[in-house]
């Protein structure tokens, strides 16, 4: 087993996982969406907004998985072999965005379908509807920064 | 940064000027109209709720009438539509239009009568096609369905719920009742559903021959006819063309209604206003001959107000300057900071003790937002078009006006931030010219070099991070700073100095302390020297001490000390807030990166004509998405900064917006200037 296989490993986990956790969140969001707007179509954008919102970890995730691959030079300029510790460490950095994403996307999906509710019901009541489901998003974006972090310091490890 | 003086406002007038001054106050639109609960043996209350209710009945047709003129006739609806706001009429052009009164009305009305006889017609044709199906079957048989008798026969007209044929019918039927001989049939039609059949029989076998059809599961038709079906199924074609000639003339006389659109759309508007005039005039007391309402207005409306109504309506106007918590709030603050108002409504508007945090606010709120998005090309994109439709579309809603407002200096400071970061479209600079030139991109600062430092290489993510604490503590001094001039301001010096002053001591002495410390250093990049060590950890200690023995207000010193205790604990509640400004490294790095991942696979297209091609496409594309997805996490996390960390920390709210009477329509705006 390579290094390489290691580090690529883990930017598909951080991708697929977060991206399966943004899926079924924003999948949720938007049938609620789309259940408003068969009542109340001038709500498009209000709901549209709220849906997205669980969208931003399969975000991260892809970033993650970006940033790894051009850390072990798949894209952008080589960088020579990767050791089998150094891509074990890239396929560590790569889990807390993973797990994160995918289950405060889950989450944040569900708040989203509340938030959806109460504009339907009150759309003057955006602002905080907004608030809510931002809240679960904190989870992933710090386990964004550790992601980030941690592989910004891998890259110069010399092993 | 201010809330606005408000004062009491008493109008007395005659009675006979009523309706001028309730339209006029509503044209104005600077007046809260409060309940006043005066009756007794000269002053009396109306009930206007009958009329209220007839003028929203009126506004309801017209809306319909309006809703099926538009699906009849396709109007032209621009993609700027919500930008370009209410149309606005002047006083007399208002009055003018008020002509064609009863003539709108009527023509609304027709368009729903119109409207009614298609779907009856409809309805009518739907039905006449069913039985022109249920005819079908019949369609071969030459006599009527009406079953009829001779002297010795009678015939039989039916069907059987399968199939079947001469034979097999006959089959069936010797098989029911073997002594029947006396009878001839004739199938008329026959599916895997149904079999049509024409029979006849001896009168005097009737019952018998009936009986032994029934036992096939024979019915008789659910229907019948003096002629024959396809003579039936003539008529009922006949009938359906008949209808839809008169849908036709229908939908003619509503199409040549289309140029009613703006006038339906107009009355619509009047009917809802009078509603909510006549739901104003609830709100007054009358005597015989005068009436008197109050309510509230802002100081600098007051006097051109009374002004307005002394000179137009001889009425008598009385204004006092209100105090009080139940006084509603108008905030006042400058262009630049005006924007964010919106943002702090939403929250919930300060109450009249307090100050209004908009000022304060406006500006992390515009330094946060940019470093968030951090690109100055996003920046720029975001600045120019909120620029632009502000000069475009001048009678915009002041709602969307200072949203549009705001994104326009949160652009202005995302352009700042990208530039200090060297962030252009991500590296669209560097990659541009390496793809398309085969060189090195120039260096230019703040397009392919960071003017300030690059957070994606290196060790900018830890700097960006320790800079991002910074100024979480710098936001966090500002709520305190905020809470303690509002306890100074009631008079409570003591208060600013247990609950805020303590505090920042506390957090502020522990990162001083932190970053002279080896393990801090590290990852900060620099180390204070180790006399701040001492400071810092003297800074903090005072301020626990503070924290402990004062931040409780109990006169049980055993149980102040104890509360203090536990107020001190909060300092892991300090620990969490600082830690979620790490989210403006974050949220800034995310928008970097993805705008970088679209470049290289924008450059994967190669150079030349194709290669530029492609990559136009993907950049405009994928930088649009990543405009999108980022300016709506930038927005969601200044927000959230604002209300849980910032306003956490001082803000009370609960005061009662104020809602002045005026103009609430949907299509026009009539406005006079006081």
């Amino acid at each position: 087993m390579s290094g390489l296989f290691l580090a690529i490993l883990g930017a598909a986990f951080a991708t697929f996982m977060a991206g399966i956790g943004s899926s079924i969140g924003v999948g949720k969001a938007g049938v609620a969406a789309a259940g408003v707007l068969a009542e109340e179509p001038s709500l498009f954008s209000k709901v549209l907004i709220l849906m997205l919102l669980p969208a931003t970890q399969g975000i991260y995730g892809l970033l993650v998985a970006f940033l790894t691959l051009s850390a072990v030079g798949v894209i952008g300029e080589p960088v020579g072999t990767i050791s089998v510790a150094k891509g074990a460490l890239y396929l560590a950095a790569c889990l807390p965005i993973a797990f994160s994403g995918l289950i405060s996307a889950v989450h944040q999906g569900k708040c989203s379908v509340a938030g959806i509710n109460t504009v339907s019901k009150k759309p003057d009541q955006m602002g905080k509807a907004l608030i809510i489901p931002a809240m679960v998003e904190t989870y992933a974006i710090l386990a964004l920064l550790i992601s980030i972090l941690a592989i910004n310091g891998i890259k110069p490890l010399a092993i | 940064m201010a809330i606005l003086q408000m004062q009491r406002i008493n109008i007395y007038a005659l009675t006979k000027h009523c309706k001028g001054i309730i339209e006029a106050l509503q044209r104005a639109g600077v007046m809260q109209v409060e309940k006043l609960e005066v009756e007794d043996s000269v002053f009396y209350k109306e009930d206007t709720s009958s009329q209220q209710a007839s003028y929203k009945r009126n506004a309801v047709t017209l809306a319909n009438a309006a809703e099926i003129l538009s699906s009849y006739v396709t109007c032209k609806k621009s993609l700027f539509a919500s930008l370009m706001g209410r149309k606005v009429l002047s006083k007399e052009e208002y009055y003018k239009r008020l002509d064609d009164y009863s003539t709108v009305l009527q023509s609304a009305y027709s368009i729903i009568r119109n409207h009614k006889k298609i779907s009856e017609n409809k309805a009518k044709i739907i039905n006449y096609q069913s039985k022109i199906e249920s005819l079908r079957p019949w369609e071969n048989l030459d006599v009527p369905l009406t079953s009829t008798t001779t002297n010795y026969t009678t015939t039989v007209i039916g069907s059987f719920p399968e199939r079947f044929d001469y034979e097999s019918l006959r089959l069936a039927i010797a098989h029911a009742d073997s002594d029947l001989e006396h009878f001839d049939l004739e199938i008329i039609s026959s599916d895997d559903n149904q079999t049509c059949v024409f029979a006849v029989c001896l009168t005097k076998d009737y019952e018998r021959f009936m009986a032994a059809l029934r036992k096939n599961g024979f019915i008789l038709p659910a229907f019948s006819a003096d002629v024959s079906a396809s003579e039936e199924i003539g008529r009922l074609n006949e009938k359906i063309k008949r209808r839809k000639t008169l849908s036709q003339k229908c939908v003619d006389e509503i199409i040549a209604q289309k140029d009613l659109m703006e006038d339906l759309n107009f009355f619509e508007d009047y009917f809802t206003m009078k509603a909510e005039q006549y739901a104003q005039l609830e709100n007054l007391s009358y005597s015989p001959h005068t009436f008197v309402m109050t309510g509230y207005v802002t100081k600098k409306d007051g006097e051109k107000l009374a002004q307005l109504l002394f000179s137009q309506y001889d009425a008598q106007v009385e204004l006092e300057d209100a105090q009080g918590d139940d006084v509603p709030v108008v905030l006042s603050n400058s262009r630049f900071t005006e924007p964010v108002e919106g943002v702090v409504a939403s929250y919930s508007p300060p109450n009249r003790k307090e100050l209004d945090p908009t000022g304060v606010m406006a500006i992390f709120y515009y330094i946060f937002f940019g470093l968030m998005f951090s690109d100055a090309g996003y920046g720029l994109v975001m600045a120019l078009a909120c620029g632009i439709a502000i000069k475009v579309f001048k009678n915009m809603e002041t709602g969307l006006k200072k949203s549009l407002k705001m994104f326009f200096w949160c652009g202005v400071s995302t352009f700042i931030w990208g530039l200090l970061f060297g962030s252009f479209f991500g590296d669209a600079v560097s990659v541009i010219s390496k793809t398309f030139f085969g060189v090195d991109a120039p260096a230019i600062p703040g397009l392919s070099v960071p003017i300030w430092f690059n957070p994606t290489e290196g060790a900018g993510p830890t700097k960006l991070l320790m800079f991002s604490f910074l100024l979480g503590i710098i936001h966090l001094f500002a709520g305190l700073i905020l809470q303690a001039v509002n306890y100074i301001r009631s008079g409570k010096v003591l208060y600013a100095i247990y609950d805020d002053l303590s505090w920042m001591l506390l957090v502020g002495g522990a990162a001083l302390a932190l970053l002279s410390t080896e393990m801090l250093a590290s990852m900060a990049g620099f180390m204070l020297p180790s006399v701040w060590l001492t400071v810092g950890g003297i800074m903090a200690l005072v301020g626990a001490v503070l924290i402990l023995f004062f931040s409780a207000r109990n006169k049980n010193p055993f149980k102040r000390f104890i509360k203090g205790a536990y107020n001190l604990y909060g300092v892991t509640g300090y620990l969490s807030d600082i830690l979620s400004y790490s989210r403006l490294l974050a949220l800034g790095l995310a928008t970097g990166v993805v705008a970088q991942v679209f470049n290289q696979l924008g450059a994967m297209f190669g150079g030349g004509l194709i290669g530029a091609i492609g990559f136009t496409i993907v950049f405009v594309v994928g930088h649009t998405l990543n405009i999108g997805i980022n300016a709506l996490g930038a927005y969601v996390h200044t927000n959230r900064l604002q209300f849980v960390e910032f306003f956490g920390k001082f803000y009370e709210g609960g005061g009662r917006e104020f809602k002045p009477y005026s103009v609430k329509t949907k299509y026009f705006n009539i406005k006079e200037e006081i």
